[in-house]
């Protein structure tokens, strides 16, 4: 029996006081909230029994909006006022959704991100996101007896800072206190983790509704470490579903789902999910549209002639898998274990493609709908400080999908973090001033691969003042780097003999998509040459141009220990560096007109050494100085 | 119908309340909760309420609910020393059973 104090009065705690945590997946097509109950984390059923909640919301102008499956019900008939797959607009403005047109939805374009019209009025994909938040909170608090204090929701590992952003905003918007986010794949990884406590590479290839991600986890010693990551955030069982619908329409002479009406669309898309949902068993699935006019059109769907639609999208999971696993400097025979998430996982198609890839049957005996939101409550409950002993052992290690830097003189970038650095992180780099008494210095932070600034992307801009005026190079900046465990970055600089410091803290308005992300790093690998020779082309000014300050004002000071001759051979070298700068002549010119003035000003930097040794000396005698 | 306190968890008692600087006396309670159905409760009184009863034990004014007394009659508490840690412990003759983990008891 464990001995007791004294508390305040009505403060007494109760015994086995439990936090309420729950884990949850905000998935595209489903979501889910989990808890931990005894130590095992379980699923929690709504009212009608089912765990998945469909991340479905309509908006009907009157009362609260429908959530879920009563909402899905009506999709056909209200396509415009449903609102499915919100995820995918998370974050986003209309440019970054191509296939907006391809949507039934009034999408209405704003800084920072798209928002809909409902008939309730303009919603963001934040407020709907919410209210499906909302709904799981409801769903926790009423089957766990109590409010929750924390949860932790899961985001597709490939979400930049934006996306991850609108999803925290979403759930304190539903009343939630967000413990952590953490990515879907980790999640996994938890889940499967805990029962095996296995050590070794894994795969976590999570095909959900709308996002691909793809991972490669090392654990070992209870400690998960993602090593890459990679994906599509628009590539999911919709897109699957959206082959068979357009299959349907060619079949039946249109060219395109778009030719049909909104709510024709809708039905035959619900028509496909069925039809692809059945094939997992059966062989042949068949599809029926009523149309406007009372005719009904048929298919019969294969499972080979479902092969062949999604072959071209299975191809895009395994080469963003490829891609992951050269990021990771890994093979195929590296890989201890492949785990299969996201209800598409379910589809024979998906799953012969990664046994085939990985050559070894993928671990796939936890519900694939429901393994991330276990992992999540498994950590909900961890962080919620519920840790059973042994519970605070997992350490999560993340990373950061493009290196962050800062921009230096001539547009050049600074690499502080690298790329796939594992999270959270802090590092710091020092810089100078680049000309003489300099008291600001203005510092750019972007984010990309590139050797230029204007390649990458810029996050945010801030200045530091106050610094103490002295030669070029006598300050020592000191800019530090941090990434928190959820990859939101702070940037701090700080002048180490004064102390004087500035922060900030990057929130990026817009997002950066990870199509925008594969498209900038595939930049980077094609200019890497070109990249290459323009940092050493700006390095090679910023040489000369400093030399040429330096000379000036020497000149400007001390010409008068130079004769004439000299003091003409130094104007002549002057003039060559600054017309070599000016006409921006190729590397090899501005480094030999630097070296040839810095050869002609060897003899003057001595003497003016001398000079000013001997004006410090004269008249002090020797005993003084030692 | 009595509760009583040993001499050492008396002397805790005075103590923690002169560093407390206010409240009469000491309350013992049961609440309803945790795995075996009860758990005990310590804590200040700063007022007591009218149907509480009070027993006095080495000094100290010691306060019980009248629901809790049924289920406290004749505990002994004790303040004990075990290892590195120190706190009060119930003697109490009418538990029948205590959960696993200790935090609670059955009736």
């Amino acid at each position: 029996m464990p001995l007791l104090q004294i508390a305040e009065p009505g403060q007494s705690a109760a015994p086995h006081q439990h936090r309420l945590a729950a884990g949850i997946d905000l998935g595209t097509t489903n979501s889910l909230v989990a808890t931990v109950q005894s130590a095992v984390p379980r699923a929690l059923p709504g009212d009608d029994g089912e765990w998945l909640l469909p991340s479905v919301v309509r908006y009907t102008g009157t009362g609260e909006p429908e959530v879920g499956r009563a909402a899905e019900a009506r999709e056909a008939e209200d396509p415009v006022n449903t609102i499915v797959s919100v995820k995918r607009f998370m974050g986003r403005r209309l440019a970054d959704l191509p296939e907006a047109a391809m949507l039934p939805y009034r999408f209405v374009d704003q800084a920072g991100m798209v928002a809909l019209a409902t008939a309730a009025g303009e919603r963001s994909p934040v407020q709907v996101s919410a209210d499906i938040l909302r709904t799981l909170r409801i769903r926790a608090e009423a089957s766990l007896g109590g409010e929750l204090a924390g949860v932790v929701v899961t985001v597709p590992a490939y979400f930049d800072d934006a996306q991850r952003q609108a999803t925290r905003d979403a759930a304190r918007l539903a009343g939630l206190t967000v413990l952590r986010l953490l990515n879907e794949p980790t999640a996994a990884a938890i889940a499967y983790g805990l029962d095996r406590a296995a050590e070794g590479v894994f795969a976590i290839y999570d095909l959900g509704g709308g996002t691909f991600d793809i991972s490669i986890l090392q654990l070992a010693k209870g400690v998960f470490q993602v090593l890459a990551t990679g994906g599509d955030s628009a590539l999911g069982g919709d897109d699957f579903d959206r082959a068979i619908a357009q299959w349907f329409c060619k079949r039946h002479g249109l060219d395109s789902l778009a030719m049909l009406l909104a709510s024709a669309q809708r039905r035959l898309m619900t028509a496909a999910r069925a039809a692809k949902e059945r094939l997992s068993q059966a062989e042949t699935a068949f599809i029926a549209l009523a149309q406007a006019d009372g005719s009904i059109w048929h298919a019969a769907l294969s499972r080979t002639q479902f092969a062949d639609l999604g072959a071209a999208l299975i191809a895009r999971t395994l080469a963003a898998t490829r891609r992951a696993l050269r990021d990771a400097k890994l093979g195929v025979a590296d890989i201890d274990g492949v785990v299969l998430v996201g209800g598409s996982t379910r589809m024979p198609l998906a799953r012969d493609a990664v046994q085939a890839f990985f050559g070894r049957a993928p671990l796939a005996d936890i519900d694939p709908d429901q393994v991330v939101a276990l992992g999540a409550a498994i950590q909900a409950d961890v962080l919620a400080g519920n840790g059973h002993g042994d519970g605070n052992r997992w350490l999560l290690l993340d990373v950061c999908p493009l290196s962050l830097g800062i921009e230096t003189m001539g547009g050049l970038v600074e690499k502080i973090i690298p790329r796939n650095s594992t999270l959270p992180t802090a590092r710091a780099q020092e810089f100078t001033t680049f000309k003489d008494g300099q008291t600001a210095m203005s510092l750019h932070v972007v984010q990309g691969e590139r050797e230029s600034v204007a390649d990458c992307r810029s996050l945010a801009r801030f200045e530091l003042r106050g610094i103490p005026p002295a030669v070029a190079g006598a300050a020592r900046v000191r800019v530090s780097f941090q990434i928190d465990a959820d990859g939101l970055l702070a940037v701090t600089a700080r002048e180490q003999t004064t102390g004087i410091e500035t922060q900030v803290e990057v929130k990026p308005s817009y997002g950066l998509t990870d199509i925008g992300v594969a498209a900038m790093l595939q930049q980077a690998i094609d200019a890497s040459l070109p990249d290459m020779q323009l940092r050493t082309l700006r390095e090679a000014q910023i040489d000369a141009r400093r030399l040429l300050d330096a000379a000036e004002a020497a000149l400007a000071t001390d010409a008068a220990l130079l004769s004439v001759d000299e003091l003409a051979a130094v104007r002549q070298a002057l003039f060559r560096v600054g017309e070599a700068l000016e006409t921006q002549a190729p590397v090899d010119q501005i480094k030999a007109a630097s070296s040839g003035l810095a050869s002609v000003t060897e003899a003057f930097a001595a003497r003016r050494m001398n000079a000013s040794i001997r004006n410090a000396l004269a008249g002090r005698n020797l005993d003084s100085l030692v | 119908m009595a509760i009583s306190l040993t001499p050492a968890a008396a002397r805790h008692v005075e103590k923690s309340l002169q560093k407390r600087g206010s409240g009469i006396g000491l309350r013992l309670a049961v609440r309803t909760s945790g795995c075996s159905g009860f758990a005990y409760a310590l804590e200040f009184v700063d007022a007591a309420n009218d149907e509480d009863q009070r027993f006095e034990a080495h000094g100290v004014t010691v306060v019980v609910d009248p629901r809790s007394l049924s289920m406290l009659d004749g505990t002994e508490l004790d303040f004990v020393r075990e290892g590195l840690n120190e706190g009060f412990k119930f003697h109490n003759p009418n538990a029948k059973a205590n959960c696993g983990c200790g935090e609670s008891f059955a009736i």
